[in-house]
C-alpha cells in the first residue's frame, strides 16, 4: 500500500446521471425546450403588444401606397407602395455598395503595394494612411465627408466650376447628361462586339504563342478594336447622342445629371475607409508568397513584370481573395450607416416605412433577409473558391 | 588530415573532363559587398574558367552564399568588377536579365513555384523568356525530367513531391534554360540524409556532361569526387584554395584546418 | 578548349587577413540611405516627388487649418464666426466637459472620474503580462468592478443621488458601452464556441444560428431590433432601460463574433491536449476550464483585442436608439445655437477622430506587441 492509494474508496458506484449519452440527450432536451418556451413566450408577448397598439402583422402593408417621397436611383413619388419604396432602398443599397466596393479595390490596391514600396516616403505615406483610416469608426469618416468637407462647399451660387457646364457645390456635382438618340443601340452592339472580338484574340494569341513561342501584344491590339470599332459605328449611324445641360435656376439645379451630397458621402466615405482594410489584405497577400519565390522566377530570367504576373499574383490572389470578399460584404453592411446622413438605402428606408406602418417585425425581417441572403451568397462563392483552389494544390 | 568518402557511386573519370584555358566564364575581380555597414565580401577575386566544377566551403555566415548569388545578380556588389560570360554586370537591368539567362540557379529551399505542376514549373521560363513554342519546350522539359528521373512526376504539385524529388526538379527547371553556368547555394542543406544522394547523383552526372558548376556545399565528398578546385571562404574572404586531394589532405591555413577538424571525423 | 587542369596554380592562400572596411560613402549614412530608400532609380525618383507632393498637400493644409490659423480661445460662436479658414479649438474647449462626462451633473462628475480610475486600475494589470494575481485580476474586472460602478454611477444608494443614464454620455458612455460589450462578449463568445464545437446536434445548431445571424448583418439592424422590437418581445408594462437595450444588442453582436475568435483559437490547440486531459480523467468542464481555454485564449489575445477595436468602433452607432456616446454628443453639440459656426463640426470631429483614434490605436499597437510574443514564444 503507497500513500497515493490513500484517497481511494473502490470502484466507483454507476449513477445513471453520469451515462454521457443520457446526459446528452437530457441538455438537448431542455435547451430545446428552453428556446421553444422562450420564442413562445416572446412570440404570444409579440402578438398581444401589437393587438393593443392596433397594428395588423404580416407583409400586406408593403402594397400600401407611403404617401412620403424620397430622392433614389429608382423614380419615386409620392403615389409609390411601400414595397416599391423598399426596393428602391434596396437599389441605392446594392449601387452604392458597388461603387464603394470599386474606389476601395483600386485605393486599396494602390495603397497595399506602396506599403511594400522600396521607397521610404511612398511607404511611409501608406502606413499613415492605413493606421488612420483603420483606427477611426467608419461612422466617423462618413460624418466629417458630410458635415465637415461637403458641407463646406459653396454654396449654388458661388459652386466651383469645372468648364462651363460642370460645377460642384455643397448641393452636389452637377454635370451634363448625355441622351442617348435611336439607333444608340447599334453603337452598344458594337462595344458589345468589339469586347467578343478583342477575347477571342486575346485567347488566339495566347494559344499562338503556345504554338510558335511568339508573344501576341492581345491586350493593345484588342483595346484598338473596340475603339476604332464602337467609334466606327457610332459616326456611321449618324452619332444619335444628346447631351442634356443642367441650367441653373434662381435656387437650384435642374436637369443634367446630378451626384448627391448624400450619395457622394457615402461612396467616398466607405470608399477610403475600406481601402485601409483592403490595403493591409493586399499586403499581407503579397508578404504570404515567399521571398524565394520571387528570386527563384528572376534566376530563370523571368522579368519583375513578369515574375508579378505568372508568379507573385497567382500565389498572393488566393490568399487575398477571402477576406476580400468579407470585406465587400463589410461594406454592403457599412453602407447601412446612411440613416445618419439620410441617403436612402435600404436600412433608411425601412426606417422611414417602419415609423408610420409600425411594421417594425416585418421591416427587421426584411433588412434580416437581404443581409443574410447576401452573405450565405457569399460564403457559398468562397467555400466553393476554396475547394477549387485546394483541388489544383493537391 | 584525411580525404573524405565519396558522395556517390557513380562513377566519373575527371581525367575526362576538360576544362577551358583560354575561355573565362565568370570573373569577379577585387569585389566588395556590404550590407549596410556590414562587410560580408571583402576583396573577392576568383576567375572561373569554362568546364570548371569548383566548390565553396566555409563556417555559415562567410559570405560563400551571398558571393556565388552576386553571380547571377541577386545581390549587388558596391565595389569591384563581375564579368560573367564576357557581360558585365551593372545597374543596368537589361544585364542583368541577359546574365540570368545563362546562368542556373538551385536554391537550398528548392524555391518550386508550388501552384504550378512540375512541367508547368519547368516550360515557363523556356516559354516566356526564350520565347519557345509551348510543344517544344515541354519536350525539352520532359528529357531533362528523364535526366533527374522523375519524368512520372510530371503532371504533380511541388507539394506533392518529397524533398529530394523537389530538388532534382528544380534542377531540370534551370537545366530547361539550357545554361551555360550552373549555381548551387546549398543543394542539400534543406534535405533528409537519406535523399542527399539522390540529388548529388544528379549533379555528378551534370558534371560528367561537361557543365561548370559552382557550388555552395558542405559536402566534402563530392566536392573530392567532382571539384577540380576547392575554395574555402571565412569572414568574407577567399582563405586557401587548392585542388580536392592537397586542400583535404594539407590544408594550410590554420582557419581551414579548423575547419576541416570540424567538419571531417 | 584544351585539356590542360594547370594543378600548379590552383593553390592559393591568404597571408594576411583583409581589412574589413566601412562602405563606400554613396552606399552608406545619409546619401546611402537616400539613395537606397528614396532616389534608387528614375522611377523611385518620380515616386518620390510624387510622395513629396502628396504630403505637401495634405501636410500644409492640415497645419494651417489646426494651428497657424485656428482660434484657440473664446467663450462663444463669436470668437470663431469670422474664421472660416481655422480650427475652433476654443468650442471644443468649451464643451470639453459635454464631450466627456454628458449631460452627467456637474457636482456629481466626480463619480466617473472614480470610475475612470477603477477601469484603468483593473485593465492595466490585466494588460501587462508579468504582472502578478491574475486570478484575482480577473474577479475584479469581471464582477467587482461592474458592480461597483454601477451602484457609483446610478446612484441611488449610500447617500449618492441618483443619475438616471438618460444624462449619461460622451466619452464616458462610450467607454461604459464598450466595456459592457467587451467584458459581456468574452463568456458568451466562449459559451457560444464551445456550442459551435459541442457534439450535441441541438447545442450545435442553437450555436450556429446565433453566431451566423448576428454576423450576417449589420449592427445597426441589431440595435434597430433591440430598440424597437425588444419592447414588443416583452409583456406590456416590462419596460427596459434604454441603455440597457443597446447593451444588450452591442454585447450580442460583439459575442457573435469573439465566438468565432474564441473557435479559432480552440481549433488550434492541438489534439494531444484533449487527449491528455482526458487520460488525466478530467470531465469536459474541469478540461474546458484548466487546459483548453488557457491556450486557446493565449492564442488568440490579438484576434479578441482586435474584436475590441472594431466593438468600440461601433460604440458610435447606438446613436441609432437615441443614446449620446462621444461621437453623438459631439454631433449634437454642432447645433447648439451658441457655438454653430461653419467651422465647428469640423473642429468636433476632428477632436472625436483624435480620441477614437488613441484607444484604437493603443489597442491595435497592443495586439502586435502580444503577436510578436507569442510568436517567439513558438519560436523556441
Amino acid at each position: 500500500m503507497t500513500v497515493a492509494d490513500a484517497g481511494r474508496v473502490g470502484p466507483p458506484r454507476e449513477y445513471w446521471y453520469n451515462n454521457p449519452t443520457i446526459r446528452s440527450i437530457a441538455i438537448q432536451v431542455v435547451l430545446i425546450a428552453v428556446v421553444v418556451g422562450l420564442v413562445g413566450w416572446l412570440t404570444n408577448n409579440t402578438i398581444t403588444n401589437l393587438h393593443q397598439r392596433g397594428i395588423a402583422s404580416g407583409f400586406g402593408f408593403l402594397g400600401q401606397r407611403a404617401g412620403f417621397d424620397i430622392v433614389t436611383f429608382l423614380p419615386t413619388n409620392s403615389e409609390s407602395t411601400y414595397g416599391y419604396m423598399l426596393l428602391a432602398g434596396l437599389v441605392d443599397t446594392v449601387v452604392v455598395s458597388a461603387l464603394a466596393i470599386v474606389i476601395a479595390t483600386i485605393f486599396g490596391l494602390i495603397v497595399g503595394i506602396s506599403r511594400l514600396s522600396s521607397n521610404w516616403l511612398i511607404r511611409t505615406i501608406a502606413t499613415v494612411y492605413i493606421e488612420f483610416f483603420r483606427n477611426i469608426p467608419p461612422l466617423l469618416v462618413i460624418l466629417f465627408w458630410y458635415l465637415a468637407v461637403i458641407a463646406a462647399l459653396p454654396n449654388i451660387r458661388d459652386a466651383i466650376q469645372f468648364g462651363p457646364q460642370i460645377s460642384l457645390s455643397n448641393r452636389g456635382f452637377f454635370m451634363p447628361r448625355p441622351v442617348f438618340g435611336d439607333g444608340f443601340g447599334w453603337t452598344a452592339g458594337a462595344f458589345v462586339l468589339g469586347l467578343v472580338i478583342a477575347y477571342g484574340l486575346g485567347r488566339w494569341g495566347r494559344a499562338r504563342q503556345m504554338r510558335t513561342g511568339q508573344p501576341f501584344h492581345s491586350f493593345w491590339i484588342g483595346l484598338a478594336i473596340v475603339v476604332v470599332l464602337t467609334g466606327a459605328v457610332f459616326v456611321a449611324t449618324g452619332a444619335p447622342l444628346g447631351i442634356e445641360m443642367p441650367v441653373k435656376t434662381r435656387f437650384n439645379i435642374n436637369g443634367g445629371w446630378t451626384i448627391s451630397p448624400e450619395f457622394a458621402t457615402m461612396f467616398l466615405a466607405l470608399g477610403i475607409y475600406t481601402a485601409s482594410f483592403i490595403a493591409e489584405i493586399v499586403r499581407s497577400g503579397i508578404m504570404a508568397v515567399s521571398h524565394g519565390q520571387t528570386e527563384a522566377a528572376r534566376a530563370l530570367g523571368l522579368r519583375s513584370g513578369l515574375t508579378l504576373r505568372l508568379v507573385v499574383l497567382p500565389q498572393a490572389l488566393r490568399v487575398i481573395i477571402p477576406p476580400l470578399a468579407s470585406e465587400y460584404l463589410n461594406i454592403t453592411k457599412n453602407t447601412s450607416l446612411a440613416v445618419a446622413v439620410g441617403f436612402a438605402d435600404l436600412v433608411s428606408v425601412g426606417n422611414n416605412v417602419l415609423n408610420p406602418t409600425g411594421q417594425s417585425i416585418e421591416v427587421v425581417a426584411i433588412w434580416m433577409a437581404f443581409y443574410l441572403g447576401l452573405s450565405v451568397l457569399i460564403s457559398v462563392a468562397m467555400n466553393w473558391f476554396n475547394a477549387r483552389i485546394a483541388l489544383t494544390e493537391r | 588530415m584525411t580525404l573524405p568518402e565519396l558522395a556517390t557511386e557513380t562513377p566519373l573519370d575527371r581525367s575526362q573532363l576538360k576544362v577551358s584555358s583560354s575561355e573565362v566564364a565568370v570573373d569577379m575581380v577585387g569585389v566588395n559587398k556590404w550590407y549596410g555597414d556590414f562587410h560580408v565580401l571583402k576583396d573577392i577575386n576568383l576567375r572561373v574558367m569554362r568546364g570548371e566544377r569548383i566548390v565553396i566551403a566555409g563556417p555559415s555566415g562567410s559570405g560563400k552564399s551571398t558571393m556565388i548569388r552576386c553571380i547571377n545578380g541577386l545581390e549587388e556588389h558596391q565595389k569591384g568588377r563581375i564579368v560573367v560570360d564576357d557581360i558585365e554586370l551593372t545597374d543596368d537591368l537589361k544585364r542583368i536579365d541577359e546574365v540570368r539567362r545563362e546562368v542556373g540557379m538551385v536554391f537550398q529551399h528548392f524555391n518550386l513555384f508550388p501552384h504550378l505542376t512540375i512541367l508547368e514549373n519547368c516550360t515557363l521560363a523556356p516559354i516566356w523568356v526564350r520565347k519557345m513554342p509551348k510543344k517544344e519546350a515541354e519536350d525539352v522539359a520532359m528529357q531533362y525530367l528523364e535526366r533527374v528521373k522523375i519524368p512520372e512526376q510530371a503532371n504533380k504539385y511541388p507539394g506533392q513531391l518529397s524533398g529530394g524529388q523537389q530538388q532534382r526538379v528544380a534542377i531540370a527547371r534551370a537545366l530547361c534554360m539550357n545554361p551555360r553556368i550552373m549555381l548551387f547555394d546549398e543543394p542539400t542543406s534543406a534535405l533528409d540524409p537519406e535523399m542527399i544522394k539522390e540529388v548529388l547523383d544528379v549533379m555528378v552526372n551534370l558534371a560528367a556532361s561537361g557543365m561548370t558548376m559552382i557550388c555552395v556545399t558542405h559536402e566534402m565528398g563530392f566536392a573530392r569526387q567532382v571539384a577540380n578546385r576547392v575554395i574555402f571562404m571565412d569572414a568574407g574572404q577567399i582563405i586557401e584554395q587548392n585542388e580536392p586531394e592537397e586542400f583535404f589532405l594539407h590544408p594550410q591555413h590554420e582557419r581551414t584546418k579548423l575547419f576541416l577538424s570540424q567538419i571531417l571525423h | 578548349m584544351s585539356d590542360i587542369q594547370s594543378q600548379t596554380d590552383v593553390f592559393f592562400i591568404r597571408r594576411q587577413m583583409a581589412e574589413t572596411l566601412p562602405p563606400p560613402r554613396r552606399t552608406s549614412g545619409p546619401i546611402g540611405w537616400a539613395r537606397a530608400n528614396l532616389f534608387g532609380s528614375a522611377a523611385d525618383a518620380l515616386l518620390t516627388i510624387i510622395g513629396i507632393v502628396i504630403a505637401v498637400a495634405v501636410l500644409v493644409p492640415l497645419v494651417e487649418w489646426a494651428f497657424v490659423n485656428a482660434t484657440w480661445t473664446g467663450d462663444n460662436r463669436e470668437a470663431c464666426a469670422a474664421n472660416t479658414i481655422g480650427a475652433c479649438w476654443a468650442f471644443v474647449r468649451a464643451n470639453l466637459g459635454q464631450f466627456i462626462y454628458g449631460r452627467y451633473p456637474d457636482p456629481e462628475r466626480w463619480r466617473v472620474n472614480v470610475f475612470f480610475v477603477l477601469m484603468a486600475a483593473g485593465i492595466i494589470p490585466l494588460a501587462i503580462p508579468s504582472a502578478p494575481f491574475k486570478g484575482l485580476n480577473l474577479l475584479y474586472v469581471f464582477i467587482i468592478f461592474p458592480v461597483v460602478s454601477g451602484f457609483l454611477l446610478l446612484g441611488g444608494a449610500l447617500g449618492l443621488p441618483e443619475v438616471e443614464t438618460a444624462l449619461w454620455g460622451g466619452l464616458f458612455l462610450t467607454l461604459v458601452v464598450s466595456y459592457v460589450g467587451m467584458a459581456l462578449s468574452l463568456p458568451f463568445g466562449i459559451l457560444l464556441a464551445l456550442g459551435r464545437r459541442s457534439d450535441m446536434p441541438a447545442v450545435h445548431y442553437v450555436s450556429v444560428f446565433i453566431i451566423e445571424v448576428c454576423r450576417g448583418v449589420p449592427l445597426i439592424t441589431v440595435l434597430f431590433m433591440a430598440g424597437i422590437l425588444l419592447p414588443l418581445f416583452f409583456p406590456t408594462g416590462v419596460n427596459f432601460d434604454k441603455l440597457l437595450r443597446a447593451l444588450f444588442g452591442v454585447s450580442l453582436f460583439a459575442s457573435a463574433y469573439m465566438a468565432e475568435v474564441i473557435r479559432g483559437g480552440l481549433q488550434a490547440v492541438p489534439k494531444g491536449q484533449y487527449e491528455g486531459a482526458k487520460a488525466l480523467g478530467l470531465g469536459y468542464w474541469q478540461m474546458t476550464r484548466l487546459i483548453i481555454l488557457p491556450q486557446a485564449i493565449k492564442i488568440v489575445i490579438p484576434g479578441i483585442v482586435n474584436t475590441f477595436i472594431g466593438l468600440f468602433k461601433d460604440t458610435s452607432l447606438v446613436y441609432i436608439i437615441s443614446i449620446f456616446e462621444l461621437l453623438s454628443t459631439v454631433r449634437n453639440s454642432f447645433s447648439n445655437p451658441d457655438w454653430a459656426t461653419s467651422t465647428t463640426p469640423a473642429s468636433g470631429l476632428a477632436f472625436a477622430a483624435i480620441v477614437f483614434w488613441i484607444f484604437c490605436f493603443g489597442m491595435s499597437q497592443y495586439s502586435r506587441f502580444i503577436e510578436r510574443r507569442l510568436n517567439t514564444g513558438h519560436r523556441r
